[in-house]
């Protein structure tokens, strides 16, 4: 098939785009200690397409940790009425996913927005803390059945503070 | 040149000046273990950098940055304390809050530099609408309110901006400093920042304090330490250990530049000499890189600065301590963060670093003292020592070493201080030492934090080591429980090792060697808590034995803080 050279020029340039854009994607993510984890979920959100700085790779990560919070505080009241023996496992847990939804994630957002990213740091890290103050909350590991979220969100929150450590 | 005369020092005058609540409410003390009864902290919410400390009509004013808002960083405000004397505090309105295009999005740190006639201004950075980093000017609005309630922010705000043609980046321009005079009669100011990792002070000079002009050199700089935050810049004396006006220069000085350095979260300093002509500081010890051995304070102490108090002629310090609890505790708590207790600053007579010590004013909080009678530590020993709130308490002990037979030897390839201390996990038996307090410690010391020495042989000479170690400090609740670490300038064969530890619940302040090394920590005892349940003990977990030639404990009395 025959295509006009400007559409040809126009794909080009795109596929230039979206090449700088993987890099700065590619580089940042080997400053985490999971690169896997931080490309996939930088490239599951479509706003890391047309990022152009750090900050905006570490506020897609903040954001993908609140969503993982706020599955963690669904799975939590779920689990409250089926297991009432684990109430104060779950209710410990409760606390730290509200704190990172709450306390983490707004410092974290505030912090890259003003370009102060000690506090998105503080943040991001409570955020791992929180996710096994809670896993550590349960008796053991074989008992907790928050251990998929919390696994997550401590995995994420490790990348995140990869991430901005880059902007220190 | 007339100011290069050796005998004087002169400080700079300007003959120029300048032409022009949201109260923080109490709320009841609630079962709250872990509030201070002598650090200063707000009654709620969160607290971080101290900012424009100063004295003015015999009144003492901090600053701080404060969050309205909550228990975590946010957008912050300048809260607002006055005092008498350094221990009782008394709150005033907020004074500096976002209302302008230039500091909507937050009034971050700066600092206060006294103008002609006794006049304060505050330089702090904004946050823009755009969320830049600029510099606001903001002065009294009625001199004669020795209380200092009210602020108005200059018209010509931002004073300072980042741009294309100065090349600072607007992420990384923060924390004015105090300014100083310099030859030619005008200001000048440094700000925080950092390009390409390379840690800067950058340097703006005004002949108004109004219109500012950037030089084309920072004051300093260093190529691998990070940016910089909370610089400071002022002259200490080489003769003596009182303080000196900001704007001194002459023989008998020397100068000291201080950064907190993001990517270690410690306050290193250097010391060195201005030079005036090129208006560069020139280092002479230290430099400021990541793992500078020269800090302030070798736990936790971050966002410091000093301000100097001409009523007593002399130079005091404050520090941000933060908590070591996850944020769930702290909004549980209602509250995070607290100030180090007022530090006089100097520099030693050796001129090789500066030394801390908490402001006497401190000794008035000082009741029941009790004197201990031990004259000598065996190795393995262990005594309580009774009759003091243990929970706040200052204590002061001094060591002499009589024996150095059992001293181990200092393995060149321990990596460093904090390494050292924590080999063998703390307090495990040794040589010479370790030997010290076991301060909020439970009855049955499951629960303690060990503040100690260790002796090492090096060579031909001795080390002293000073621990400070939190591991042990909480049996129940979780949250950051480091080791701290610091060689210490002293030698044992020559000089008594002294400490001095002052406790309030949840913080320990700790000086060694009167001030040579301090290291501050934050610890949450779930047993040692309060009147009954924490206890003080001092030990000697090394071999040989070691001399106690004094001890000191006082309870200590409540401050007034809110």
């Amino acid at each position: 098939m025959k295509f006009p050279l400007i559409i040809l020029a126009i794909l080009h340039l795109h596929g230039i785009t979206q090449l700088k854009d993987q890099t700065l994607i590619e580089t940042s993510c080997r400053n985490t200690p999971n690169y896997e984890l931080c490309v996939s979920t930088l490239h599951a959100s479509p706003s890391s397409a047309t990022a152009t700085d750090v900050e905006e790779l570490g506020l897609i990560l903040v954001d993908a940790i609140k969503s993982k919070a706020e599955s963690g505080v669904s799975a939590v009241d779920k689990l409250r009425r089926l297991h009432p023996e684990l109430r104060e496992a779950l209710d410990q847990c409760r606390m730290s996913y509200i704190a990172v939804i709450k306390a983490d994630v707004p410092e974290a957002v505030a912090a890259l927005t003003k370009g102060i990213p000690k506090f998105a740091e503080f943040g991001m890290a409570d955020a791992a803390w929180e996710a096994e103050i809670c896993e550590g909350s349960f008796e053991s590991a074989a008992e907790s059945p928050l251990s998929p979220v919390n696994k997550d969100l401590h995995e994420l929150a490790t990348v995140a503070v990869g991430i901005i450590k880059i902007l220190l | 040149m007339a100011y290069f005369k050796n005998w004087l020092i002169i400080c700079f005058i300007s003959v120029v000046e300048i032409q022009s609540s949201l109260q923080t409410t109490l709320p009841e003390n609630q079962n709250q273990p872990y509030r201070t009864a002598y650090h200063f902290q707000p009654p709620k919410n969160w607290l971080n950098d101290p900012n424009g400390p100063m004295i003015y009509r015999g009144i003492y004013h901090l600053f701080y940055q404060y969050n309205p808002k909550g228990a975590t960083w946010g957008t912050t405000v300048w809260a607002h304390s006055t005092s008498k004397d350094l221990v009782n505090w008394t709150p005033q309105p907020i004074a500096i809050h976002p209302t302008i295009e230039s500091d909507i999005n937050g009034c971050w740190s700066g600092s206060v530099t006294i103008l002609p006639r006794g006049k304060p201004a505050v330089l702090y950075t904004g946050i823009n609408s755009k969320n830049q980093q600029v510099q606001n000017l903001a002065i009294p609005k009625n001199l004669s309110d020795p209380h200092l309630i009210e602020w108005i922010k200059s018209p010509y705000n931002p004073v300072m901006v980042p741009t294309d043609e100065n090349k600072i980046a607007a992420d990384s321009f923060r924390d004015p400093t105090t300014a100083w005079l310099g030859h030619d009669g005008r200001w000048r100011v440094i700000i925080g920042n950092n390009i390409r990792r390379r840690g800067r002070a950058v340097l703006y000079r005004s002949k108004d304090f109004v219109h500012w002009n950037i030089a084309k050199h920072p004051l300093f700089s260093n190529k691998d330490s990070g940016n910089w935050e909370c610089p400071d810049f002022y002259p200490v004396s080489t003769r003596n250990e009182d303080g000196v006006d900001t704007s001194c220069v002459g023989d008998g000085l020397k100068h000291v530049l201080k950064a907190s350095l993001n990517e270690s979260l410690s306050d290193a300093y250097a010391i060195g000499r201005y030079n005036l002509e090129k208006d560069v500081f020139v280092p002479e010890k230290g430099s400021l890189g990541l793992d500078s051995e020269l800090k302030y304070d070798h736990g936790k102490f971050y966002a410091s600065k000093t301000f100097f108090d001409s009523s007593r002629k002399r130079r005091i310090l404050w520090g941000w301590i933060h908590e070591s609890t996850d944020a769930a505790t702290d909004k549980m708590k209602g509250w995070s963060g607290l100030q180090a207790f007022p530090r006089k600053i100097w520099l030693h007579k050796t001129g090789n670093q500066l030394v801390q010590w908490p402001v006497e004013e401190i000794e008035k909080l000082r009741t029941s003292k009790v004197i201990s009678p031990i004259t000598e530590l065996k190795g393995g020993s262990l005594h309580e020592i009774s009759n003091v709130t243990a929970s706040q308490a200052d204590v002061e002990i001094s060591f002499e070493i009589t024996t150095f037979e059992s001293v181990e030897k200092l393995d060149q390839s321990w990596a460093n201080p904090r390494a050292i201390c924590g080999r063998k996990g703390g307090t495990a038996k040794g040589g010479l030492g370790p030997f010290g307090l076991l301060v909020l410690a439970s009855k049955d010391i499951q629960e303690y934090t060990a503040v100690y020495f260790r002796v090492f042989r090096n060579e031909t000479k001795y080390v002293v080591l000073m621990c400070s170690d939190q591991s042990r400090s909480s049996l129940h609740l979780v949250y950051d429980k480091p080791i701290y670490g610091a060689f210490v300038d002293l030698d044992p064969v020559k000089e008594k090792l002294s400490l001095r530890t002052l406790i309030d619940r949840s913080i320990v302040e700790s000086f060694a060697g009167k001030g040579k090394a301090c290291i501050t920590a934050r610890v949450y005892p779930s047993l040692a808590i309060g009147k009954l349940g924490a206890h003080l003990y001092v030990f000697n977990n090394g071999t040989d034995n070691v001399k106690v030639s004094e001890l000191f404990a006082w309870s200590m009395k409540t401050a007034q803080i809110n």
